[in-house]
């Protein structure tokens, strides 16, 4: 019994040695080490043994079924490594192929640029502000200190729907309805569309958007103006950037200014990009004028403000290079997604 | 406004100051420079030369060769033939710059026939000219200098020193509050406060004939509030030949033509004081009576332009004892102009009412420099002196006899403004520290008078009315860039509003599916509605109508906004983009009525193409921007009659009982008018309703602790009946538990009758409670299958 206790030994070693796939494995731990296998067998006849030989080939035969049972379980894992890596050689890919992706959308670039012009105001303190893009004359003009005959009318040519009401030409009536309504301290920017009737070429639109700001509160003055418009500058131009006041004229600011930016291509020599001026045009500002004050029902003489008005799209074209404003409205998904 | 530098230090000895740095000053106070320019800068190497000798070309007969002094001796040859010994004539040396045309072109020494020619002589639009500069001179010929009598060649000097070609053109932006600026005496007064130094003006002295003109002209002004005064002087035996060189070189360099020596001095009189000016022949002002006064309705003249104008009971007129001869401050008549044959001429010089001179010029469609001064408002304290300087410059020009007497009728106010300088006030405003007498030094330089603590204002300076006007003249001379910056004091909270935050996250949303933003024109042509099928009588295409549009393409404001996306779909797949998934936020303005402003609303539009986008794409584009605005409680309610939409294909989206946007495939014809050769889908949601039924406020759900069951149930119903409605049942019906159902399965065909469809959903039931029984699953099971039976659905078996 020994002998053949022995022999099964062997031959189970032999013959997992040589199998190669996790089925063949089982089905030989069944042949020999399973309730009716090759073991058990031999172990039913244990009873013809001697009781002194019984311990011995009783202790024989378990450790034939533990090594069968170990070796079944080693071959196993093996064979499993062995398919694994396998599998990983197989899934190998040619990482250089393109991506899957589901794209994301664009922001247009005006919206981005504005975005960036309001996180810079509002950590300033100012709020946003809309009002209706059809307006009335007296917003838009009257209450700006801009009669109907006054000349400055001539350089806004504006679109008229009748007599009294028109297309806005600047964001300005935004802040005096807000002006009529709120007491100061005020502190606002109103973005948005504004129309004037000039053909469409490169560098000009029909319809265009200005972000106005407006401050009014008590002592506030033109250093202020200043303080505030160097600090907006420096934020999205760069800390470097070096800005100059230039007296100027608008009928609803007294002084009133514009302001340049030194020429970031020449620093100040003069070249093609600022048209040999050595400085770049900002934006348009000044002190509220007190009549303007007046009509929308705030005391010149207790407070005081500033207004300050930039184009957006100027902004844009600068900041990415943009030749050509057109390229803003036709929208082509070419060129929007160029932008992020 | 073109500004001669020559001119200028006549008034104000500014030195021999770089154009760029007197540029860059006049800027800073306020006075702006676009450019600057020096006259001839393009030329080079043109001299005069004295020809010697002339002789004929060896072997051209049409040719001579000339020996030219330029200071050394020079061999020319030339064609013209017509040139002699003793001409003085402008020379290009070899390597020289000169005019073909507008174009710059270099010289090259070379030989000519075989002879040698070390330059090349030239007429004066070589140089860049023109004979109205030059009138002695023929332009198509060599430009014989010594012809010229105000000319004085000497060999060998550069052509530009001996025409005077060499001045600065500076070119000034003046804003409209500076009348006073678009004149050479009112730069020079600022200058001269610019630069620290003296302005020196010159009091027109008149030396007349000694005749009086008594008798010969009246003057009556009708409308003395738009005319406050008028005044004119006649000059006799009028000698109308070219103006000298010094007079016509001023001329050019501020970009004005000379023509003789009358029209001349009017223009001259006019750059230098700001003051227009008109001269009349006294022959065609019947009875010698000028009236200022109103048009009559109907009124005709025909104008020095040629053009013939009626006129309105609005416009202003000079008119003689019988008809308008001019127009009042915008141009004269025809009829009564300087002719060949003039002998005796009135010189006008007049003030007029800024509005009423801008309004009859634009009605008349005619903008002149004359009246682009007048409109803004000119000193009526200019209107005397500068009729004299004209006079005394034709006595200077020895242009006629001029009478004695001025012609006036003079009714303008002359009591200067005053404005109190409140020092105090001043520093505060500007945050300045100066004293009374700084302020009022600077406010000196400027030809304010202070009297006491009280400033005269000059009355060149309309403008300045306020304190706060007298505050900038303060700031622009003591130095915008010297007043200190500060930052803002006082605590202010910026923020983003709820309502920017929640357009903000729908742009967001949008952008995260694969959408990009456009930004398009607010107004539309009314075509457009035609390309989207409106019907002619929808009320939507009642638009706000612009009255003075660019044309017709952006002529009224856009009720909807879907046709603007459209176009830029339509663009995008003209340009072969093989997609295109767009949106835009922006207005629709409805009117209300006439006398109010339209009511504008915020829509959000979609439009998609290309790509694998369908009808239920767009619709999820739809439903996650809704979700993700915070609005759960949306309906999609089949829709048959939206113009642009496909009839079967189009669906309305249902908030609260009320339409908030609409969805669909655009309609084939619609597509079709756009030439976009692939499905569009698109839909716009009004944004201001769906902020109006945002829950903003998210709440946190407990996550379940009791394991869901899942049931399947497949029913069939007719093909009208929409899975909506099956859905709706089943959530009425099961009850507390249902926790989501799910479509998964729409059916019809084979296995199916005629006109039945048969749908299958899954639904999750799960009770917070403990975990769900078969029996409570089952009683909620039949629940829903009863809640579909009476829709007419029946359990498939």
């Amino acid at each position: 019994m020994k002998q053949k206790l022995e022999e099964i030994r062997e031959r189970a070693r032999a013959e997992l040695e040589a199998a190669s796939v996790v089925e063949d494995i089982e089905a030989l731990r069944i042949k020999y080490a399973g309730k009716k296998g090759e073991l058990t067998n031999i172990l039913k006849q244990m009873g013809k043994l001697s009781p002194e030989e019984r311990p011995v080939v009783g202790q024989l035969a378990n450790e034939v079924r533990s090594f069968i049972e170990n070796a079944v379980e080693k071959k196993k894992a093996e064979l499993a490594e062995a398919m694994l890596e396998k599998q990983l050689e197989e899934e190998k890919l040619d990482v250089t192929l393109p991506a899957d992706v589901t794209p994301l959308g664009h922001k247009h670039p005006l919206s981005i640029v504005l975005d960036e012009i309001k996180e810079i105001f509002v950590g300033m303190g100012f709020e946003i502000v809309d009002g209706p893009e059809v307006e009335y004359d007296y917003y838009n003009f009257e209450a700006l200190n801009i009669p109907k005959d006054h000349p400055a009318r001539d350089t806004q040519d504006t679109f008229y729907i009748t007599d009294n009401i028109l297309l806005r030409t600047q964001t300005s009536p935004v802040q005096v309805r807000v002006m009529e309504k709120q007491k100061p301290p005020i502190r606002i920017i109103s973005p948005g569309r504004v129309f004037r009737s000039d053909a469409v070429d490169a560098t000009h639109s029909p319809l265009f958007h200005q972000i106005e700001g407006l401050v009014v509160d008590k002592d506030i003055t033109f250093a202020d103006l200043k303080g505030t418009l160097e600090t907006f500058i420096k934020r999205l131009y760069g800390e470097e950037s070096v800005v100059r006041f230039r007296p100027h004229h608008f009928p609803f600011t007294e002084p009133s200014a514009e302001v340049d930016v030194q020429c970031f291509s020449c620093k100040g020599k003069g070249c093609r990009v600022c048209k040999n001026e050595g400085w770049i045009e900002i934006l348009g500002c000044g002190m509220v004028h007190p009549k303007v004050l007046e009509n929308c029902g705030i005391d010149p003489e207790v407070y005081s403000g500033f207004a300050l008005g930039l184009g957006l799209e100027r902004v844009a074209m600068r900041r990415y290079g943009v030749d050509d404003m057109r390229l803003f409205f036709d929208n082509d998904t070419r060129f929007l997604s160029q932008f992020e | 406004m073109n500004l001669s530098l020559r001119w200028l230090k006549e008034f104000v000895d500014i030195g021999e100051v770089e154009p760029r740095e007197f540029s860059e000053a006049m800027t800073m106070s306020g006075s702006k420079v676009e450019l600057f320019e020096k006259e001839g800068e393009h030329i080079d190497k043109i001299v005069v030369g004295k020809i010697i000798a002339t002789e004929k070309h060896p072997d051209a007969d049409k040719l001579i060769v000339c020996k030219v002094d330029i200071g050394e001796e020079i061999q020319v040859v030339t064609n013209c033939t017509y040139l002699k010994e003793g001409d003085f004539v402008p020379v290009i040396l070899d390597k020289g710059h000169y005019y073909e045309g507008s174009a710059v072109k270099q010289l090259k020494k070379g030989k000519m026939r075989g002879v040698l020619s070390e330059g090349m002589f030239c007429s004066v639009t070589s140089l860049g000219l023109t004979d109205h500069e030059f009138p002695y001179t023929d332009p198509e010929k060599v430009f014989i200098l010594q012809d010229d009598p105000d000319l004085k060649p000497v060999p060998g000097a550069d052509i530009k020193d001996v025409l005077g070609y060499n001045d600065i053109k500076v070119e000034f932006e003046i804003t409209s509050n500076r009348p006073d600026c678009f004149s050479v005496i009112g730069l020079a007064r600022e200058a001269a406060a610019t630069f620290g130094k003296e302005l020196k003006l010159h009091t027109p002295e008149v030396k007349t004939c000694g005749k009086s003109s008594e008798g010969m002209l009246s003057v009556k002004v009708h409308e003395p509030e738009l005319c406050p005064i008028y005044s004119a002087r006649i000059v006799e035996n009028v000698r109308v030949k070219p103006s000298p060189l010094w007079l016509r070189e001023r001329l050019r360099a501020m970009g004005v033509r000379p023509i003789n020596n009358i029209v001349d001095i009017t223009n001259y009189v006019m750059l230098e004081y700001g003051q227009p000016m008109h001269a009349f022949d006294l022959r065609f002002i019947k009875d010698g009576k000028i009236n200022v006064r109103l048009a009559k309705d109907g009124e005709k003249i025909t104008t020095l332009d040629g053009i013939d104008r009626e006129l309105t009971s609005s416009n202003l007129v000079i008119a003689d004892a019988e008809k308008p001869v001019a127009i009042a401050g915008v141009m004269g008549g025809e009829y009564s102009g300087i002719m060949d044959d003039t002998t005796t001429i009135v010189f006008e010089c007049a003030n007029f009412n800024g509005p009423s001179v801008r309004l009859t010029a634009k009605s008349q469609n005619m903008r002149t420099d004359s009246s682009a001064r007048y409109e803004k408002g000119l000193d009526p304290n200019a209107v005397l002196p500068a009729l004299d300087r004209a006079c005394e410059l034709v006595e200077l020009l020895d242009a006629g006899d001029v009478l004695d007497g001025t012609i006036v009728d003079d009714n303008s106010a002359r009591e200067p403004l005053r404005i109190k300088l409140n020092a105090d006030w001043v520093n505060h405003f500007l945050n300045t520290d100066l004293t009374f007498d700084q302020m009022k030094a600077i406010l000196e330089k400027i030809d304010c008078k202070l009297d006491g603590d009280e400033i005269i204002v000059p009355t060149f300076r309309p403008d300045l009315l306020h304190k706060a006007d007298i505050a900038e003249e303060i700031a622009r001379f003591y130095g915008y860039n010297t007043i200190e910056s500060t930052p803002l004091s006082g605590g202010a909270q910026g923020k983003f509003s709820v309502r920017q935050k929640f357009d903000m996250n729908i742009t967001d949303t949008l952008i995260a599916l694969g959408l990009d933003e456009i930004m398009t024109y607010s107004f539309i042509s009314p075509k457009y509605y035609n390309k989207v099928m409106m019907p002619e009588d929808h009320k939507l295409r009642n638009s706000v109508v612009i009255s003075n549009p660019l044309g017709e393409d952006t002529s009224i404001m856009r009720t909807i906004a879907l046709p603007s996306m459209l176009e830029i779909l339509a663009k995008n797949y003209n340009n072969r983009n093989d997609h295109a998934y767009l949106f835009e936020i922006a207005r629709e303005y409805r009117p209300t009525t006439p006398d109010k402003l339209p009511d504008e609303k915020n829509v959000l539009t979609v439009g998609m193409y290309g790509g694998n986008v369908d009808f239920f794409k767009a619709k999820g584009v739809a439903e996650e921007v809704m979700i993700r605005s915070g609005v759960e409680n949306y309906e999609f309610e089949q829709a048959t009659d939206m113009f642009a939409y496909h009839p079967g294909r189009c669906a309305k989206i249902i908030v609260e009982g009320e339409v908030i946007g609409i969805l669909g495939e655009i309609h084939p014809k619609v597509q079709q008018n756009y030439g976009i050769g692939t499905r569009i889908y698109a839909f716009s949601i009004n944004t201001d309703k769906l902020f109006a039924n945002a829950e903003l406020e998210k709440h946190y759900k407990p996550l379940p602790k009791y394991p869901a069951v899942t049931r399947d149930i497949a029913v069939t119903c007719s093909r009208e009946t929409p899975v909506a409605a099956l859905e709706k049942a089943i959530r009425e019906g099961a009850g507390k538990y249902l926790e989501s159902v799910k479509l998964f399965d729409v059916y019809q065909g084979k296995q199916i009758a005629e006109g039945l469809k048969s749908a299958a959903f899954s639904l999750v039931l799960r009770s917070s409670e403990g975990t769900l029984t078969d029996e409570q699953a089952a009683s909620a099971m039949n629940k829903a299958i009863k809640a579909l039976e009476k829709i007419g659905a029946t359990l498939r078996s």
